[in-house]
C-alpha cells in the first residue's frame, strides 16, 4: 500500500475541549478512505485537519503532524494556499459562489493563473464539468447564476470547481447528505470514477454508502481512532468490539 | 408589524357577540385594547415626523410665498435686513463640510471594519465593540471643544502652512484666511464623530455574508484577501454605500460640534481652508434673535425644512437598502 497522507500523533483542541486524541492514521494513495463513527466523534475535525481548515475557527489548538507525500502541512514554511490547492474539499452543503456556473468552475483556475487565455479557460471549464457529469445539463446555460441549479447539480458544480485546480486529494464531509437519492448516487458514481486519479477521503453517516465506496475504513469514537484498515477486513471481521457494535447498528 | 394590526371593530363585535363563553370576553377585550395602544405607540414616531414637517411647512410658508423656491435655494446672499434670503452659502457650507467629513472617514472606517469582520480574533472584536459604542456616546459638544482646542490649531499651524507650501496651485486647497476655523476642521471633527456608526454598520453587513461562501473560496486555495475582494466585497457593496449615506445624513445634521470649529461666515466656500456656515449652525445661532426683521423667522424655519427634507431622503434610502441586506441573513 502506497501511503499518501500520514497523520502522526494528532491532537486537536477547541478551547479546552479535546476533539481529537492521539490520532495516527495512514491514507492510501488513489483509493477511497471512508471515515465513520457516531455523531460528535470528531470526523469533521479530522477531515478539516487535512486541508488546514481548522485554523479558520478561533481558539483551535493543534499538535502533531499531517504529512502529505512526506511533507508536514503544518510546517512553518508551508504555504497554506498551496495545501488547499492540493487538498480539495467537497462540503456537506453545496456552496456555489455567487457568480455564473462558468465562473464558479473558472474561479480557482483564475486565482492560481493556471491557464493562458480565454480559450484555454473555456476548454478547461468544459473538461471539468464533463468529469463532474454536469456538462450535458448546463452547456446551454453556462452564464446563468450558479444558484439557479438544483441542489444536486450545485454539488456536482462544487466538485467541478474543486477538481479544476488540479488537486491530488479530495475530501468530502458527508457530501451527499443534503442530496436526494438520485443525486447522491450520481455523486457516488463520480467519486468511484475519480478514484483512479485521486486520493479520496469521505466522511459518511450511512453504512451502506460506506460499503459501496470504501477501499479503506477508519472508525472513530469519542475523538479517537478505534480501528483502521482495508474495507473488507473491517466490515467482515472487525477487531474491536465498538466497531462491531457500530456495524451491527447497536448505536 | 403585522400582528399589531388591530382586528377591525365590526369583526370584533361579531366574535364577542357570539362568544359561547362570556367569561373570556373581558380578557379578549383587554388584549385588544393593549394591542391598539402598542400599535399607536409604534406609529407615534411617524406622526411626529409628519407633525414636525407640517409645522415647519406652515411656518416657512410666508417666505416660500414671498420668493420663488429657486431664489431661496440658490440665492447667494444672506442679508435679512436688506430682504435678501439666499440659502446658497449655507447649503453649500453643509455640503462641503459633510463631503470632507465623509471622505476623511470612509477609507479608514472601511479598512477597520474589514479587519474586524474578516481578520480579527473574536477577543479583539468583543473588545472593540464597546469602545466603538463609547465613542458614539461622547456628546457632540465634547467633540466640538476637542476640535476647538486640538484640530483648529492643528489646521492653522500645520495643515494650512503645508498646503500653502505644497498645494497652493490647487484651488480647493488654497489658504485664503489666516485662522484654523475652516471646513477642514469641521470635516475632521465630523469624520471622527461618524466613524463608530459607519464601522459598526459596515461590520454588520459583512457578518451577513455566510461563512460557507468564504470557505468555498478558501478551499480552492484562494488567500483571505482574494476571498474578500472576489467574493465578500461584491456581496456587500450596496450595504457599504448605504452605510456611507447613513453616516452622511448624520454628518448633515450635526450642529454643535461643527458650529464650534467651522467659523460661521456666510460665504460661498471654494477651498477646504475657507470658513463656512452650515445650515444647522445658521438655525442654532440665530433662531430667537432679531425676530423683528420681517420674514426672518420664516426664513430660518425654511432652512430647517430644507435640512429636514435632505436628511429624511438620505435616511429613508439608506435604511431601505440596509434592511434588505440585513434580512438576507435569515433567508
Ligand atoms: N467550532 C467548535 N468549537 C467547539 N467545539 C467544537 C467545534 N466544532 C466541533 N466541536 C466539538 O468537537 C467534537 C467533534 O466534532 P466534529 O464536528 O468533528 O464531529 P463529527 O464526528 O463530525 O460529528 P457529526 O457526525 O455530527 O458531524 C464535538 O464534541 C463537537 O462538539
Ligand atoms: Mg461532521
Amino acid at each position: 500500500m502506497d501511503t499518501h497522507i500520514q497523520v502522526k500523533d494528532l491532537n486537536v483542541y477547541y478551547g479546552k475541549q479535546q476533539a481529537l486524541k492521539d490520532v495516527n492514521i495512514e491514507v492510501p494513495k488513489k483509493q477511497i478512505t471512508v471515515i465513520m463513527g457516531p455523531s460528535g466523534c470528531g470526523k469533521t475535525t479530522l477531515l478539516k485537519s487535512l486541508n488546514r481548515f481548522l485554523e479558520l475557527t478561533d481558539g483551535t489548538r493543534i499538535t502533531g503532524e499531517v504529512l502529505v507525500d512526506g511533507q508536514n502541512i503544518y510546517d512553518r514554511e508551508v504555504d497554506v494556499t498551496e495545501v488547499r490547492k492540493i487538498v480539495g474539499l467537497l462540503a456537506q452543503r453545496p456552496a456555489p459562489l455567487p457568480m455564473s456556473i462558468y465562473d464558479n468552475v473558472a474561479y480557482g483556475m483564475h486565482i492560481h493563473k493556471m491557464r493562458n487565455d480565454r480559450k484555454e479557460y473555456k476548454a478547461a471549464v468544459r473538461h471539468y464539468l464533463e468529469i463532474a457529469g454536469l456538462w450535458e445539463e448546463v452547456q446551454k446555460r453556462l452564464h446563468d447564476p450558479a444558484s439557479s441549479l438544483s441542489i444536486g447539480q450545485q454539488q456536482r458544480l462544487c466538485l467541478a470547481r474543486g477538481l479544476a485546480v488540479e488537486p491530488e486529494i479530495i475530501l468530502g464531509d458527508e457530501p451527499t447528505s443534503a442530496l436526494d437519492p438520485i443525486s447522491s448516487q450520481n455523486i457516488e458514481a463520480r467519486l468511484l470514477d475519480l478514484k483512479q486519479q485521486y486520493t479520496t477521503v469521505i466522511v459518511t453517516q450511512t453504512l451502506r454508502q460506506a460499503k459501496r465506496l470504501a477501499d479503506h475504513v477508519i472508525y472513530m469514537y469519542m475523538g479517537e481512532v478505534i480501528e483502521s484498515g482495508p474495507a473488507k477486513e473491517v466490515f467482515t471481521n472487525p477487531k474491536h468490539e465498538r466497531t462491531r457494535q457500530y456495524l451491527e447498528g447497536l448505536f | 408589524m403585522n400582528d399589531t394590526h388591530p382586528v377591525p371593530p365590526e369583526i370584533n363585535e361579531k366574535i364577542e357577540g357570539r362568544s359561547p363563553r362570556p367569561s373570556i370576553a373581558p380578557r379578549a377585550r383587554q388584549d385588544q385594547r393593549a394591542r391598539r395602544v402598542f400599535f399607536i405607540i409604534t406609529l407615534l414616531p411617524v406622526f411626529l415626523i409628519l407633525a414636525v414637517t407640517i409645522a415647519l411647512l406652515v411656518r416657512a410658508w410666508p417666505i416660500l410665498q414671498a420668493y420663488p423656491l429657486g431664489d431661496l435655494l440658490f440665492g447667494q446672499v444672506w442679508k435679512p435686513s436688506d430682504k435678501l434670503f439666499g440659502f446658497g452659502p449655507f447649503i453649500l457650507g453643509t455640503l462641503w463640510v459633510t463631503v470632507v467629513g465623509v471622505l476623511l472617514s470612509v477609507p479608514p472606517c472601511l479598512l477597520a471594519s474589514i479587519y474586524l469582520a474578516e481578520y480579527a480574533h473574536s477577543a479583539t472584536r468583543s473588545f472593540t465593540k464597546p469602545v466603538l459604542d463609547l465613542l458614539a456616546a461622547i456628546p457632540p459638544v465634547v467633540y466640538g471643544v476637542w476640535g476647538l482646542l486640538a484640530i483648529v490649531p492643528f489646521v492653522e499651524k500645520v495643515l494650512a502652512p503645508f498646503a500653502k507650501r505644497w498645494l497652493g496651485s490647487v484651488s480647493i486647497f488654497s489658504v485664503n484666511q489666516p485662522t484654523g476655523f475652516s471646513i477642514l476642521s469641521g470635516g475632521i471633527v465630523l469624520a471622527v464623530m461618524i466613524a463608530p456608526l459607519i464601522i459598526s454598520v459596515v461590520y454588520e453587513i459583512f457578518a451577513t455574508v455566510p461563512n460557507d461562501l468564504r470557505h468555498a473560496s478558501l478551499a480552492v486555495g484562494a488567500t483571505q484577501w482574494q476571498t474578500i475582494r472576489n467574493i465578500v466585497l461584491p456581496q456587500v457593496t450596496p450595504g457599504i454605500i448605504a452605510a456611507i449615506v447613513l453616516g452622511a445624513s448624520r454628518a448633515f445634521g450635526e450642529t454643535i460640534a461643527v458650529l464650534i470649529v467651522v467659523g460661521n461666515v456666510p460665504q460661498i466656500p471654494t477651498s477646504i481652508f475657507d470658513s463656512a456656515y452650515p445650515l444647522p449652525a445658521l438655525i442654532a445661532n440665530n433662531y430667537g434673535d432679531m425676530m423683528s426683521i420681517p420674514l426672518y423667522d420664516s426664513a430660518l424655519l425654511g432652512a430647517a425644512l430644507v435640512l429636514l427634507v435632505i436628511i429624511l431622503i438620505f435616511n429613508i434610502l439608506s435604511t431601505l437598502v440596509l434592511q434588505r441586506m440585513l434580512r438576507r441573513k435569515w433567508a
